[in-house]
């Protein structure tokens, strides 16, 4: 039991690894094919992720330790944490080490690490984004702290395998809360991931940059890190969407092998939809004003309050 | 012809003053040899007025000590010439970063370039101030220009621009040669406006060599303006959405304006319709079939335009960054006498066109659109304006097109002098042109509509975040090339 456990465990950590820049390709694919490009080939990423590692790393000349460091600690990190998720199986042996808190604490250490390495070479683009990215986070981490409070009510659980399960066997139904939270949920998503309308992965416009203006400095293997973290942490936030909101088809630790290749099947038509849906979203809407992203999350805030807070009122919202 | 006089040191001075008061709008200031011409217009009277300075001892009194812009020309004349500017209240190179072999180099004379302590920008003070430096290269595909940002937090204090990276020689190169390779070097001062160019150059030409071009000519000029005017228009419609990271416009913008630049080539054999308007008329004619491809543009593209800009006018995320983004007074608009869209989005009711009417637009009807927010969107809205007048105003250039020849003789040449203002995308293009007894161009300066608009952008950012910047400069999109010469 616990050597299949485990199996699946590892399993699971290298399909993140693998799958990651094809969400990242397919998200861009769809949205070429919809202003009519043809736009970079699918695979693209992989290859760009490649040529990176392939590079040479020019490093600044005054940069420290920690900026050779840090492009590794946040792929650790994020790795760590999208492994944390279940994706096509729940009962997961790591969760028990950490749960949802624990995923959110990896991914704010990832961000810190992040963020410094940005200010360290001492660009003013670095620091602009440094600023903007902590201004996101301060508004995002609580918000999505008030998600997990109100899933942890629910399940009564705050691991993630155990609330993956609760929602797909036991069938929590329709609830408001649960409502309330998936809007939070996909706004802190597309501000975690640097998304329009917060940020846009696309710009070259370096004024207006946050996540990209951090990593500004970064070349070659180090750069190549960066990338396939930011890859795995978009990954991430469409399997957690996935495994709370759209839990049918997870395999648990009691289905057979037939429960497995069930969701070995769903887990990708998941997140075809879920690119799809973030790419017409994309599309259709523009970047807000910097200043307007507080109120942005603001409501992230309040709606994972609120949900919370129902719950506190009646368990059956 | 216009009224030309010759002043002297005092009445050059309380012309300035004049400028200053706000009686009077500055279209060009510019040297010629020991010579300094000035070109001011009376908005009442609209009229235009020529006056000369000849400088003694290399140098003249200042008009931007009494009106702001003269000081970036007198600065640029002063690195080009090397006559002093008395009473110059900002006395730090312009367009000379010290990297050329030679200083001065329109002096007529070798001077040894000098050497020059870092440029210093203007010092702000302030708690809790920072200083970010964009440029000259930027991150993405554009010309080059330095942008020194001083902001608190995320709102810029203040923007000082230094420009001149693209210095190309331009007006040296012109001098001494044919009027033929200067048509074709002026087609190259700002490559986006290169009709533009070419037509001012030639309507000056044919002021000084004092001949027209035959009528057929005329219209078929106004066909390639309008349609460069069309075609970067819609660029930067699309260039604007994309700042504000809505590309579903910019692609489909993008799509618009490739079918303009292809009826373009197909009509005139080039994409930009460069080299095609020469002194005397136009290089090629338009055949019947090329009309009928233009037409065909036109019911393609006219009603896609409008759906687009529905798109546009109905995002309410898009709106949002546009509106109340990078305001620019109405003030500061009629101070500079900004063309273009910078002018008549803030109620600077101004285009050559119809104010200083030129062949063959005194015989074709057109809207000058005029807004007064003087915002991103107010600038936008107006280029929108401005492409639909300019599909009106082509389907009237195809239903009236004269037929005959399309170029007249150039006569033998004699001392003389020309100038025109053409209405470029981007706003009035000025052209002055002397020509020696050999039928060379003795002096050749093209003026840009951005000398004006520069300036204006530091104003409009003012206030801003330091994120909105791209938006407010896109929707300026000055030309770096045409000001840096």
């Amino acid at each position: 039991m616990a050597l299949t456990a485990l199996t699946i465990q590892f399993l699971q950590m290298l399909l993140v690894l693998a799958l990651a820049p094809l969400l990242t390709g397919f998200v861009r694919m769809v949205k070429a094919r919809l202003l009519r490009r043809k736009g970079p080939p699918l695979l693209q990423p992989y290859q760009d992720l490649l040529r990176l590692l392939g590079k040479h790393a020019v490093v600044a000349e005054n940069a420290s330790w920690l900026f050779r460091v840090a492009p590794y600690l946040i792929f650790g990190a994020t790795w760590v944490a999208a492994a944390l998720v279940p994706t096509f199986a729940s009962g997961l042996i790591f969760s028990w080490s950490a749960d949802l808190i624990g995923i959110i604490g990896l991914l704010a250490t990832a961000r810190f690490f992040l963020a410094l390495a940005g200010m360290d070479v001492g660009t003013s683009f670095g620091g602009i984004g440094s600023s903007r990215e902590m201004m996101i986070a301060t508004l995002a981490e609580p918000a999505m702290l008030m998600i997990v409070f109100t899933l942890a009510l629910i399940a009564g659980s705050t691991q993630l395998s155990v609330i993956a399960q609760v929602f797909a066997m036991d069938g929590v139904g329709l609830r408001v809360s649960l409502g309330l939270a998936l809007v939070a949920l996909i706004l802190i998503a597309l501000a975690e991931n640097a998304r329009i309308p917060v940020d846009n992965p696309a710009t070259h416009l370096e004024l207006t940059m946050v996540h990209e203006a951090m990593v500004l400095e970064y070349s070659g293997r180090h750069l190549a890190m960066i990338d396939l973290a930011a890859m795995l942490k978009l990954l991430l936030y469409v399997s957690l969407i996935g495994c709370v909101f759209v839990p049918w088809g997870i395999a648990s630790p009691t289905s057979g092998p037939l429960g497995y290749i069930l969701g070995l099947l769903l887990y990708p038509l998941k997140l075809v939809i879920g690119g799809v849906l973030l790419a017409l979203f994309e599309t259709s809407i523009a970047k807000m004003r910097v200043f307007r992203v507080p109120q942005f999350l603001g409501i992230a805030l309040m709606l994972g309050f609120l949900g919370t807070l129902l719950l506190f009122v009646s368990r059956s919202f | 012809m216009i009224a030309r006089r010759t002043l002297d040191a005092t009445a050059w001075t309380a012309c300035a003053e004049v400028l200053g008061r706000g009686k009077g709008e500055l279209m060009a200031l510019f040297a010629d040899q020991n010579r300094v011409h000035m070109i001011v217009r009376d908005p009442r009277e609209q009229s235009l007025e020529h006056l000369c300075f000849e400088c003694e001892g290399g140098r003249f009194p200042s008009v931007g000590r009494y009106h702001a812009p003269a000081i970036r020309l007198e600065r640029a004349i002063r690195d080009l010439f090397g006559l002093e500017v008395d009473g110059l209240p900002d006395s730090r190179p312009w367009l000379d970063h010290h990297a050329w072999e030679v200083s001065a180099p329109l002096s007529g004379e070798q001077r040894a370039p000098v050497s020059c302590p870092d440029y210093a920008f203007l010092p702000v003070e302030g708690e809790g101030l920072h200083q970010i430096s964009v440029g000259p290269v930027h991150a993405g595909i554009i010309e080059p220009g330095h942008f020194r940002f001083t902001a608190n937090g995320e709102t810029v204090v203040r923007l000082e621009q230094r420009l001149g990276y693209v210095h190309k020689g331009i007006e040296h190169l012109m001098q001494g040669t044919t009027l033929e390779r200067a048509s074709q070097l002026a087609g190259r001062v700002s490559g986006d406006s290169t009709v533009a160019y070419q037509f001012a150059y030639a309507r000056a030409a044919e002021m000084a060599l004092g001949i027209s071009a035959p009528a057929r000519a005329l219209y078929l000029r106004a066909l390639m303006a309008e349609l460069e005017r069309i075609a970067n228009h819609l660029g930067d419609f699309g260039a604007i959405c994309n700042d504000a990271s809505f590309v579903l416009i910019q692609a489909h913008a993008t799509m618009l304006r490739e079918e303009v630049l292809q009826a373009a080539d197909n009509c005139f054999g080039h994409r930009l319709m460069r080299d095609c308007i020469v002194p005397g008329g136009v290089a090629s004619d338009l055949t019947k079939e090329s009309i009928q491809t233009v037409r065909a543009l036109l019911d393609n593209i006219v009603p896609r335009f409008r759906q687009l800009f529905a798109i546009y006018d109905s995002t309410a995320s898009l709106l949002e960054r546009m509106l109340t983004t990078g305001i620019v007074s109405n003030e500061l608009v009629t101070r500079f006498a900004a063309g273009g869209h910078v002018g008549r989005a803030s109620g600077r009711n101004f285009d050559a066109r119809r104010d200083l009417a030129y062949a063959p637009y005194d015989k074709l009807s057109f809207e000058v659109p005029l807004l007064r927010a003087g915002d991103v969107d107010a600038r936008l809205r107006i280029r929108i304006s401005e492409i639909e007048a300019s599909f009106s105003l082509i389907r009237q250039i195809l239903d009236s097109l004269p037929s005959g020849k399309i170029k007249n003789d150039l006569p033998a040449a004699k001392e003389s002098e020309g100038f025109a203002f053409i209405e470029s995308f981007r706003g009035d293009v000025l052209v002055w042109l002397r020509i020696d007894g050999d039928g060379k161009v003795a002096r050749c300066h093209p003026r840009d509509p951005s000398w004006f608009q520069w300036p204006l952008l530091e104003a409009a950012v003012e206030g801003n975040i330091v994120a909105d910047f791209p938006l407010c400069n896109k929707s300026f999109n000055c030309s770096y090339s045409g000001h840096d010469l």
